[in-house]
């Protein structure tokens, strides 16, 4: 019962902040797009073919119908019409979005997930055994100062062109070099919340000292780290799309959508629509998760919510 | 005060010399040779690659490598791989070539950042200081590249200019007007993108340093008693607002170096960034290890020139 008041008081300050709803609208959107575009590109026979190559048709504008007599009946595309237009090799870049969509939100999730599990691990390690083992703490900040002096979109870069090319490298190379902030607000965290009664009382009954981080500890201390994961989630499809663009992303022939910038930057003045569709998708759902991280952060900080 | 420089400049030179040892394994241990960057090259036969590791100490063990190499860095002997050139003059000329950007981006930014932010704390919750909100919200999320077409196509449509590298080619023999023109416009648009995520960022920090001060109980003193609302804002609040910005100028010295990768590959400017880029394609180690070093280096004296300065501005600081 308590739980879904607090739940509906969430609920309530959420739907004053009308940037944040529309940025949580947008991104189940993006989730409902990226999901439907896992299914609809993959498979043997799938209903919108990505690599699908059709010369005689190449660069057509958004919204042209296909020309059906140069066309074999299995190479039209699903729609009867290219709703944003083909490539320089003709293949539909409706199809190229869809099947990119599934990229962005994967490596966005997967490389925020990892980075927020070692940084919640290394921060609550930190935090809460840092006063009895002060050489545990300064070990462990001291990785983190180390970390933080490396250029970070440089040493991404540096690794990913090392490593062979693949979707799970970009994940893990985002994900470990960007756990760096969640460890020092866990550990802040830590550091007021294991001085606070709850905690006492919990060592006082005598539970363990993994429990007591895992059961009462970090849920309490969530707060920051949720808002910092969504606007983290944010910055990851930026560097994914950054690192396509440069051409050390997903390898072709998959689309992502930072790679179909790249493919079309080449014919900026004849086909805008390669430029623009998946820059204003990259910058639509960047931006709705930065507005959500934002509205986040003054729902769950009551201290910012009085400010005006 | 000099307890203070000495510790933090020991424990500074510590986490400079891990991060040498980091970036060091981080380069070596990862999958590939060097020497294998050109298999496909007929030139490069089995005697070769041996000559090359010998001549480059890659057939000895890493920490042995790891030796020899900052031994050449710190006596300046470093070369390059790829063409056997000082690999701190080759940073030293790009250096200068990313500088301007650099400068330009900054005033940019600093010149931007201040009237918007102080704007939108005055005018707080006004339609000026939502759609500064917003606006700065689209800055922070849009990719840099897709920025960087969008002008691109809207320069080069509307006002004809040439924007890509350093000068128009071949423009040798034009009035100095036209050439100071030409720099400024190949110049304008990677320091303007460059200053964007500046910009957002930094007129939020405004906003909510004025937030905060303007609910101090002074400035309320000082409204009391009949101060004109101009002054409030900008000799009561703004001053003391200002505090926590003096010692960000030591923030901005890494961004000498950063120099964007994507930006300068974009507009082919021939600046640090791309020479980063173009030494990771080529497998230069050297290069690589030497820009994360100084960069490291920038990093690690940029906070402390901020901490200084925070001590210095700030009376109540003792450390």
């Amino acid at each position: 019962m308590r739980r879904r008041s607090g739940f509906q008081e969430f609920w309530r300050l959420l739907k004053q902040n009308r940037l944040a709803v529309t940025g949580l609208a947008i991104f189940g959107l993006f989730f409902c797009i990226a999901l439907l575009g896992l299914v609809l590109t993959t498979g043997r026979n799938p209903a919108f073919d990505p690599a699908m190559v059709r010369l005689q048709e190449k660069l057509r504008p958004p919204l042209s119908r296909p020309n059906l007599e140069t066309l074999r009946p299995e190479e039209v595309p699903r729609l009867g019409v290219y709703l944003f237009g083909t490539d320089d090799l003709g293949r539909d870049v409706f199809a190229r979005m869809l099947q990119g969509a599934w990229v962005s939100l994967t490596v966005g999730f997967v490389a925020v997930g990892i980075s927020v599990i070692i940084g919640i691990f290394m921060g609550g390690i930190s935090g809460y055994f840092g006063q009895n083992h002060p050489s545990m703490d300064t070990l462990i900040m001291r990785f983190v100062d180390i970390m933080l002096c490396f250029p970070s979109f440089f040493l991404i870069l540096t690794v990913v062109a090392l490593l062979p090319a693949s979707m799970y490298n970009i994940m893990i190379v985002i994900g470990l070099t960007s756990w760096m902030g969640t460890t020092r607000f866990v550990r802040a965290e830590f550091l007021s919340l294991r001085e606070q009664d709850f905690v006492t009382a919990a060592r006082a009954l005598g539970v363990n000292h993994w429990r007591i981080i895992f059961r009462h500890m970090i849920p309490n201390a969530m707060a920051p780290v949720l808002v910092s994961a969504t606007i983290g989630i944010a910055t990851a499809i930026l560097t994914e799309a950054g690192l396509s663009f440069l051409g050390f992303g997903v390898p072709p022939p998959h689309a992502t959508w930072g790679s179909i910038l790249s493919d079309g930057k080449r014919f900026i003045f004849d086909a805008p629509w390669l430029t623009f569709v998946p820059g204003f998708a990259i910058l639509i759902v960047v931006l709705s998760f930065n507005l959500f991280g934002e509205g986040l952060r003054d729902i769950l900080n009551p201290k910012l919510r009085e400010r005006y | 005060m000099l307890s203070f420089i000495g510790r933090s400049i020991i424990q500074k030179t510590i986490t400079l010399f891990f991060v040498s040892i980091v970036s060091f394994l981080i380069i070596h241990l990862a999958p590939g040779k060097p020497s294998q960057v050109d298999p496909l090259n007929p030139k490069f036969t089995p005697e070769i690659v041996e000559r090359f590791r010998k001549e480059f100490h890659l057939d000895k063990p890493i920490y042995v490598q790891y030796v020899y190499f900052y031994r050449d860095l710190f006596t300046g002997k470093t070369v390059s791989w790829k063409d056997n050139q000082s690999v701190l003059g080759k940073i030293w000329e790009r250096f200068l070539n990313s500088l301007p950007l650099f400068i330009v981006g900054t005033i940019i930014t600093w010149t931007l950042s201040f009237p918007i932010g102080i704007r939108s704390a005055i005018f707080r919750g006004g339609l000026y200081d939502r759609s500064a909100t917003f606006f700065s919200y689209l800055l922070i999320s849009v990719p840099g590249f897709f920025f960087a077409y969008v002008l691109i196509i809207f320069v080069v449509t509307h006002f004809h200019v040439p924007v890509i590298g350093l000068k128009t080619f071949g423009i040798g023999d034009a009035s100095w007007l036209r050439m100071i023109m030409d720099r400024v416009w190949h110049l304008l648009l990677p320091s303007v993108l460059g200053a964007t995520g500046g910009i957002a960022i930094l007129s939020r920090y405004v906003r909510s340093q004025m937030l905060e001060v303007e609910g101090q109980d002074y400035v309320r003193t000082a409204r009391a008693k009949g101060v004109p609302e101009e002054q409030v804002h900008y000799k009561h609040a703004l001053r003391n607002a200002l505090l926590p910005f003096v010692t960000m100028f030591g923030l901005i010295l890494p961004g000498l170096i950063g120099g964007s990768v994507i930006i300068e590959s974009i507009f082919s400017w021939p600046g640090m960034g791309r020479m980063a880029y173009e030494a990771i394609l080529a497998r230069d180690y050297p290069i690589i290890l030497t820009v994360n070093f100084v960069s490291a280096v920038l990093v690690l004296a940029g906070t402390f020139v901020s901490d200084l300065l925070y001590l210095v501005v700030d009376p109540r600081i003792r450390l």
